[in-house]
């Protein structure tokens, strides 16, 4: 594997899908924040939370395992 | 268990299909296919040895390996058959996910995990070759072979028909855009692909379905609620005790005994899956040593344990707070939905654009992680233990790499043929359960006894696989032709279904090892010098008296006692 040069963790690659999706969600939630979708519970904005913390830890996640600050 | 999703597929497409996804979510499943298969190219340059491409290098972390190693297992097939489970029997459901992972996950990976870790096998069929011989091998690899290909066909069919279902998708759209994915990235990369892909999927399933239990949990108004709303509609106490109900059989829903749950299970499903499964120990046999090698079934052992969260809470929350009943699968349609309906039911309850798509994805992420895990296993063991022992010359390693992506494509145009193989014969869905339960008790015994009692021989070995794998098919069919014997196989008139599992497996686990014991008292063994890391009393386990306690895996082991404890007593 060295002779290819470091892999880059899955840590990273998972850093960047969740904070992905945090940022759609998160985008969905606040253009819907006056009109949330029919669902149970709606008043409790779950999918602005939901996108909050998913970019939070994929961002977390992204930083900390970014190529060549960390080596695994 | 027996998960009837075709049958409910097909009885319920009269009715539309139950979610439509918005804009959002569309995006967030395109992304989640764009990331493997990014993934699969990029992993490429690292896959070109055989060593990369079958095992990863062998370089796995422990947190890797333990993360690959429960999500190889815990396939979208499982979670919402569990989560239907849950709603047919209740917290019953539960011990396929506790004591099926207690002892048996911790004593796989301090006592199982160096055998193969040391004897440097590429696969299980690998070990049974040096502990047994060809014949023995030759038996647990086209097994395996055969059973791979049929699980990822009926993954990928349960897929395409939950995708009908739930999003109204064509069943070929679903079939071809996942198994070309999958294809695509697993030839790319091979298990490094696939173990990447496993661990990013543990990561979407919790995320995907968190919002389930605890939307549900507030409008259930916590557990507390949650039981008296069971308690409720369901005039029963049943459906949320763990083993209070177990004394008899017919004191709980699922009809089975603490005997066997406790035997059957815990002790002899458990140990089988978890110990000769090739496709899940592939992954701890990939990590970078040894210690990290057995902390890898461990670490998989705490987070086993917390996916009834994910998958248990929300079939008791459907229970609770679903405005209508689900039925049987065979009862299902014009308006009436089934049990494996469950989870999707659930999602679209709480979550709107955006989570939606997230839930769906984890959904496809576990059908997909389960094809790919499939397709990855047996592309090892057809390479290592069909192809080079019995159809090719000695040949270099780049070779086999070749025949390993080769056999991966095989692997997949196999299950895209088995999956439509099931659209003719959507009963073998009912099979499912039972033909893993076919090889995995009597490899059990199998392996268990070739690492444990230096006495066993080949042939010993040999026809034990063989008579228990004849003995469980054997008690199946007998079932089958009648149902009365039922009773003589569980020990009682009052035994169910999932009863006939667990004690079939007991059965087929006693008869192998009673053979495998008989034969090789009567036969010749291995000399000693060939058993060398492949039995207990040949084999140096490393010490760790000079590791501090929290680095050993021994001290993680007892942490999964002391949290399975707490579970069993919390849920009585």
């Amino acid at each position: 594997m060295q002779k290819q040069g470091h892999m880059l963790p899955v840590w990273f690659f998972i850093g960047l899908l969740l904070a992905a999706y945090g940022a759609i969600i998160l985008t969905v939630a606040v253009v819907d924040f006056h009109h949330p979708a029919d669902v149970v519970l709606a008043q409790y904005h779950p999918d602005l939370f939901g996108g909050m913390i998913l970019l939070a830890l994929g961002g977390g996640y992204t930083y900390w395992f970014w190529p060549g600050r960390r080596t695994k | 268990m027996k998960l009837n999703v075709f049958a409910a597929a097909a009885a319920s497409i009269q009715t539309s299909h139950l979610i439509s996804l918005a804009p959002a979510d569309i995006l967030i499943i395109v992304i989640y296919f764009a990331v493997v298969l990014g993934i699969g190219v990029y992993l490429k340059r690292y896959a070109n040895t055989a060593n990369d491409f079958f095992m990863a290098g062998r370089e796995m972390s422990a947190w890797v390996a333990g993360l690959s190693f429960l999500s190889a297992n815990l396939g979208a097939l499982e979670l919402m058959g569990w989560a239907a489970a849950t709603y047919q029997y209740g917290i019953l459901a539960a011990h396929f996910y506790w004591i099926a992972a207690f002892p048996a996950l911790p004593l796989m990976g301090l006592v199982m995990m160096p055998f193969y870790y040391v004897s440097k096998t590429h696969s299980v069929p690998g070990y049974l070759h040096l502990r047994f011989g060809e014949a023995t091998r030759a038996l647990g690899g086209i097994s395996f072979a055969v059973m791979t290909i049929l699980m990822s066909g009926i993954n990928m069919y349960a897929m395409a028909i939950v995708m009908k279902v739930v999003l109204g998708w064509n069943i070929h759209f679903s079939i071809w855009v996942s198994s070309l994915t999958v294809a695509a990235y697993v030839t790319l990369g091979g298990l490094y692909s696939a173990i990447f892909n496993e661990v990013l999927q543990f990561f979407l399933i919790w995320v995907g379905v968190l919002t389930v239990p605890v939307l549900g949990l507030i409008e259930a108004g916590g557990w507390s609620g949650l039981v008296l709303k069971i308690h409720q509609r369901l005039q029963s106490d049943e459906y949320v005790h763990l083993w209070s109900t177990l004394g008899t059989f017919s004191g709980n829903p699922m009809g089975v005994n603490w005997a066997g749950m406790l035997l059957g299970l815990g002790g002899v499903i458990a140990f089988g899956y978890w110990g000769t499964d090739f496709l899940v120990i592939q992954r701890a046999m990939a990590a970078k040593d040894l210690r990290s090698a057995r902390l890898a079934p461990i670490i998989a052992a705490y987070f086993k344990m917390m996916v009834p969260v994910i998958v248990i809470l929300p079939g008791l929350l459907a229970l609770a707070v679903l405005p209508y009943k689900l039925v049987p699968e065979g009862d299902a349609g014009h308006g009436l939905h089934s049990y494996n309906e469950v989870l999707p039911l659930m999602l679209a309850r709480y979550c709107g654009p955006g989570l939606l798509g997230l839930g769906i994805t984890a959904l496809i992420a576990g059908f997909m992680s389960g094809m790919a895990g499939n397709v990855s296993a047996f592309a090892t063991v057809w390479t290592y233990d069909i192809y080079r022992p019995y159809l090719a010359k000695p040949a270099s390693d780049a070779h086999y790499v070749l025949v390993g992506r080769w056999c991966t494509i095989l692997g997949v145009i196999l299950s895209i043929g088995a999956a439509y193989f099931v659209t003719q014969f959507k009963s073998i869905m009912d099979y499912m359960q039972a033909l893993v339960s076919f090889f995995i008790a009597p490899l059990c015994a199998t392996v268990l006894i070739g690492m444990l009692w230096r006495r066993a021989t080949p042939k010993g070995g040999f026809y034990g696989l063989l008579a228990g794998t004849v003995g469980s098919v054997a008690m199946f069919t007998l079932v089958r032709v009648n149902h009365a014997y039922l009773a003589v196989i569980a020990l009682s008139p009052n035994a169910k279904d999932m009863a006939e599992n667990l004690y079939r497996a007991i059965w087929s686990w006693l008869i192998c090892a009673v053979v495998t014991v008989a034969v090789s008292l009567v036969t010749t063994p291995k000399p000693i010098a060939e058993l060398k890391n492949l039995v207990y009393g040949q084999i140096e386990f490393p010490a760790e008296a000079s590791m501090p306690l929290y680095k050993r895996p021994i001290f993680w082991a007892c942490g999964v006692g002391v949290f399975f404890a707490i579970l069993q007593w919390k849920f009585w």
